[in-house]
């Protein structure tokens, strides 16, 4: 019999489900993806405690353990953490319904910004959604200029990229005109910034992008 | 990478539509776009229904090549590589026409004499 359905519809569904509930607490949603070591927990200490006014929490997706999780602890802001290890052989991602068990562990009604580190890879979380207003991906310059050509579907499904570890250039053959001409090949004009966690580069662009998608104060339940 | 979990996202909406009985055949259409791999897709296919209705089902995945339209010059092309770049103009002003499918098609259960 013919069916026609979308292989992740059901996972959309959920997200959707997802989606509402953020809406209805009045939270923004930002989707943090990349490799791991790409610097998502680096760039998430160095701006989670400059956001002047916006109540940040973060859900932290990781195969195993809470590395990342005690690391953002320190920051004295709500984190909650998804282990996609149900005992032996987790998932590479996050999907929607992970999300979606996590949500009451989560004190929505306390933030306007949730930021969703998922698990580190440059494949898998690309195609499933989670419920996210905004889908952002840190690639690191120590990774290579090609990524974006070796991993299309990651670098299409976000709507910022961003670029990380600038101040290692001097020391590699990262050539970010290149990356800037791969990344438009697969998905011309995306926005995209350029940045070090470590040094602080950059950082204020990224901070300003991330308090432009809270709805403005005066809006705020 | 991400093909064991699609695998169980296909195997669970063939079993909904099998609806206990045996399942034959299940067909998918997978673009270019989506970056799976065909044989990690079946290899993935194959170890979720086991102990299921549908093992020993055949999963058939039909593969779409990319297809752009260019809004520069109106051409349509099929890709077989990145850029995705008007191959006529160079234009990167492309929208995609195929090629990011990730569906299932049909489901063919035993004893059906002809698919619906």
């Amino acid at each position: 019999m013919r069916v026609v359905e979308g292989v992740l519809d059901a996972n959309d569904t959920i997200a959707r489900a997802n989606r509402d509930d953020f809406d209805a607490a009045g939270v923004t949603v930002v989707n943090l993806m990349g490799a791991p070591g790409a610097g998502k927990t680096a760039l998430l200490e160095r701006t989670l405690r400059e956001l002047e006014g916006i109540r940040v929490g973060v859900l932290e997706g990781d195969v195993q353990g809470s590395l990342d999780a005690d690391r953002l602890a320190s920051l004295h802001v709500p984190v909650t953490q998804i282990n996609t290890d149900p005992g032996f052989g987790g998932e590479c991602h996050l999907d929607a319904n992970m999300v979606r068990s996590a949500i009451p562990s989560v004190p929505l009604d306390e933030l306007d910004l949730l930021v969703i580190e998922n698990v580190g890879n440059l494949v898998c979380p690309a195609e499933f959604k989670v419920g996210e207003h905004h889908r952002v991906m840190i690639s690191s310059v120590t990774e290579g200029e090609d990524k974006p050509v070796k991993y299309p579907l990651m670098f299409r499904a976000c709507e910022l990229v961003v670029v990380n570890k600038i101040d290692l250039l001097p020391h590699l053959d990262f050539d970010l005109e290149k990356f800037d001409y791969h990344l438009d090949g697969v998905h011309p004009g995306v926005a995209r910034m350029r940045l070090s966690a470590r040094t602080g580069e950059g950082v204020d662009t990224w901070r300003e992008w991330l308090a432009r998608t809270v709805a403005p104060e005066s809006l705020r339940a | 990478m991400h093909e064991l979990a699609l695998a169980k996202s296909i195997a669970a909406i063939a079993e909904a539509h099998g609806r206990g009985g045996r399942v034959e055949k299940v067909e998918v259409k997978v673009g270019h776009l989506r970056q799976v791999s065909p044989s990690a897709l079946a290899f993935g296919f194959e170890l979720v229904v086991k102990g299921t209705d549908l093992e020993g089902a055949e999963l058939a995945i039909e593969q779409v090549p990319v297809r752009i339209a260019c809004r520069a010059c109106g051409d349509e092309t099929a890709l077989v590589d990145l850029p995705l770049t008007c191959p006529a103009c160079g234009s990167a002003k492309v929208d995609i026409a195929g090629g990011d499918e990730l569906l299932v098609e049909a489901v063919e259960l035993a004893g059906s004499p002809e698919r619906v």
